[in-house]
């Protein structure tokens, strides 16, 4: 193992204020199951789960609750023992609708009993797999199916989708990704403190399904406990291979899968293409941890940890939530309000989805809640483009943001199309540099929209 | 000779010649186009609102004359414009009756609120595609103005954060329908006078937090409505356009307050200070 600076750097990126002290040294701690779990069957990209379960049934912890709807969906697991209230749609954290499953918990938060059944029958899974991986392959991506693994950064995509390539693209490089360049988040941190070795476990079992030689764990700089705690983990164990811990400058969007791969490989992944064309896949450390407990204990995921933080909050926590937890409850757990609260985030200040109440729950992709007070939030209007070219300097997908804003209030698809509106990341350095206070990320997010909408109607 | 001479004759040489060249293009390149075609887009309004499904009326006169298209596409240009094209096209055709959008939410400013600051877009998909828009009422007018610039005769106003159809004014295109991220927009007979200004398929206690005029789902108009002109879908009152509907008890006996007369007898919501002659 050697650990090595970030060979590559990509241009743009900006550094905004990032707030981790309120929560960086807190450890984490486990939340008690709230009286009532929300899950929602849209826990990750895709589409929706199909719900199996209707009022009145009495469900296990790790139950599958829903199934997976499509090539590009997964499964959804009752996050504790209890019966189920209601089945209805509701809103998520996104905006979108999506049905829900209200499960009223019993207190007791029994394990469906096929769960310890089947970690019996896999002891030693994962040893059989790093030795043999060719023959144990397909029953790993199986379990990690079946336990409903979505990547945990932020953008939930069906793990066991990522982990199976098609035949024809060679996967040399794993890069784990500790980067968590979003302001005011600490989960991914805390984590790689208290977590390390675990995480370390689910890095061989990525590694050893995809065949692939090198792997990368990229960390920040501005988190040297983690680096000290995952450079202990990987330590001598497994001195043949070729692992590396890279340290990252601290700069946002560090973390974003396409920059990442670019600063660690010096690789660009083509416009509208996947990491997996450039030999590439990128794993946030959440979803090693999660793949490393669904092939050990074969327990699919229905808890994560969740950064609650924010000033106007008593006192912030980094907490380990089950799944479907209300935020009002998350915000309970925390000691309540300290003050007023201007604005709901769920996700970090950059990416993340503001919130019209509290009445919203959490997901496998909710990798923070943070609370804003009136000072730390401004109203302003949107005014022309004075053509800086501040946004342009900050894009780090080098696009012109100033120019394809431009282009998507005047309706014209075709140009922003052309100006490759879809490779935008929607990472809000654009907007954050703006001058002008141009609302860029939400003209890019609808004109991703309209023309994916109109790629599909072409098809 | 002067330089003047020399310019003159050089370039009207050029001129000519250009003109030669263009004479036998036109001659001998003509791309021969059916003649009904300019004519069926003389006869058609020239409003260019695609409601018929087609890029314009150009476009909509081609699929006539070549792809046998329907006669009866084009709303704005009515039952004259229908009798000139079937009868200029030799075809049958009968005229549907005039369709009017109407906005089914009745939740301005004052009688619905708003959860929450909205600073993005004025637009009503972004609105709505941020945590589900800033009203409380999931399904009402977000009042943005996508509708109103979509419409292609300024028919929709935005009073008092709600959108408000001209029906007068309203050419029938359904541009607005189709913009409308919440659906609330639809299609009417434009003869039909009582309609449920309400969308919200909510339960009556959500309905009642969220607007002072919504429809609770009581069901007392369904049986007080003759024809049974008014049904239930998940508690929200319907009106069935296809039977008639004339009595004011219903609009009486509303506990929501969202059943409405509009146009015929009385114009509560409809108040245009200057209609505008729609040309075509």
């Amino acid at each position: 193992m050697k650990t090595i600076k970030a060979p590559y750097s990509v241009d743009g990126g900006i550094h905004p204020q990032y707030h981790k002290e309120l929560s960086k040294d807190n450890t984490i701690e486990v939340m008690p199951i709230s009286h009532l779990l929300h899950v929602s069957m849209s826990q990750h990209l895709g589409a929706p789960a199909n719900p199996l379960v209707k009022k009145g049934d009495t469900v296990l912890r790790g139950q599958v609750i829903g199934e997976p709807a499509g090539f590009i969906s997964a499964q959804v697991h009752a996050p504790t023992s209890g019966t189920v209230k209601n089945v209805a749609p509701a809103t998520t954290a996104t905006g979108q609708t999506a049905m829900c499953i209200d499960i009223e918990p019993d207190g007791n938060d029994t394990w469906a009993p096929e769960i310890s059944e089947r970690a019996i029958e896999r002891a030693g899974l994962i040893k059989k797999l790093i030795s043999n991986p060719d023959e144990h392959r397909k029953a790993v991506i199986e379990i990690i199916a079946e336990c409903g693994i979505a990547g945990m950064g932020g953008a939930g995509f069906p793990t066991h989708v990522k982990l199976s390539p098609p035949p024809d693209k060679n996967i040399d490089t794993v890069i784990i990704n500790g980067a968590e360049c979003e302001p005011y988040l600490t989960s991914d941190n805390r984590l790689m403190i208290e977590h390390a070795d675990q995480i370390w476990e689910g890095c061989k079992i990525i590694r050893a399904i995809l065949g692939a030689k090198r792997l990368m764990i990229a960390i920040e700089d501005n988190k040297p406990e983690a680096i000290a705690t995952m450079e202990k983990a990987v330590g001598n164990d497994d001195p043949d291979a070729d692992t590396s811990i890279v340290i990252l400058k601290t700069e946002y969007p560090q973390g974003a899968e396409k920059q990442m791969i670019y600063n660690l490989i010096g690789k660009e992944v083509p416009s509208g293409g996947l990491p997996m064309d450039v030999g590439a896949v990128v794993e946030n450390v959440g979803t090693c941890m999660a793949i490393w407990d669904a092939v050990t204990n074969s327990r699919p995921l229905t808890e994560r940890l969740t950064t609650v933080t924010g000033t106007p909050l008593s006192s912030p926590k980094n907490v380990l939530a089950r799944v479907g937890t209300s935020y009002s409850d998350l915000i309970a757990f925390c000691g309540g309000e300290s003050g007023k609260v201007a604005k709901i985030i769920s996700g970090g200040p950059m990416m993340g989805f503001a919130q019209t109440s509290f009445d919203v729950a959490t997901t496998k992709t909710t990798s923070g809640l943070l609370l804003l007070a009136p000072a730390e939030i401004s109203t302003y209007s949107s005014m022309p483009c004075i053509s800086c070219g501040r946004c342009v300097d900050g894009c780090p997908m080098n696009l012109m943001p100033c120019e394809l804003s431009q282009m998507l209030e005047a309706e014209d698809y075709e140009a922003a199309e052309e100006y490759n509106v879809m490779d935008c990341i929607e990472c809000g350095c654009c907007a954050f540099q703006c001058p002008a206070h141009r609302p860029l990320v939400q003209h890019m997010r609808q004109g991703k929209a309209v023309v994916s909408a109109k790629r599909r109607a072409k098809k | 000779m002067t330089p003047t001479i020399i310019t003159a004759i050089s370039i009207g040489g050029l001129g000519f010649a250009c003109a030669f060249a263009l004479t036998l293009a036109a001659k001998f390149l003509a791309v021969e186009e059916d003649p009904r075609i300019e004519k069926l887009t003389d006869m058609l309004p020239g409003a260019n609102c695609g409601g018929c499904a087609y890029a314009g009326c150009a476009d909509y006169a081609k699929a006539i004359v070549l792809d046998s298209a329907k006669v009866n596409m084009c709303a704005p240009g009515g039952p004259n414009t229908l009798a000139a094209i079937s009868t200029f096209m030799g075809v049958e055709a009968e005229a549907g009756e005039r369709n009017v959008a109407i906005v089914l939410c009745g939740g301005n400013s004052t009688n619905a609120p708003r959860q929450s600051l909205y600073n993005g877009v004025a637009d009503c998909t972004a609105a709505n595609s941020t945590a589900g828009g800033d009203k409380t009422c999931t399904y009402g007018c977000l009042g943005y103005g996508s509708c109103a610039r979509a419409c292609p005769v300024d028919a929709i106003e935005i009073k008092n954060g709600l959108a408000i159809v001209h029906p007068e004014l309203c050419i029938g295109c359904s541009a607005c329908v189709k913009t409308c991220p919440r659906h609330i927009i639809k299609m009417v007979p434009e003869n039909k006078t009582i309609h449920v200004l309400c969308n919200s398929h909510a339960k009556g206690p959500i309905v009642k937090k969220a607007c002072s005029v919504g429809c609770i789902g009581c069901t007392i108009c369904t049986k007080l409505a003759e024809n049974e002109a008014i049904k239930m879908d998940k508690f929200l009152a319907i009106v069935d356009y296809t039977k008639d509907l004339d009595s004011d008890k219903v609009i009486e006996k509303c506990p929501g307050k969202c059943i409405v007369r509009i146009g015929a007898s009385s114009t509560p919501n409809t108040e245009p200070e200057e209609p505008q002659k729609v040309t075509g």
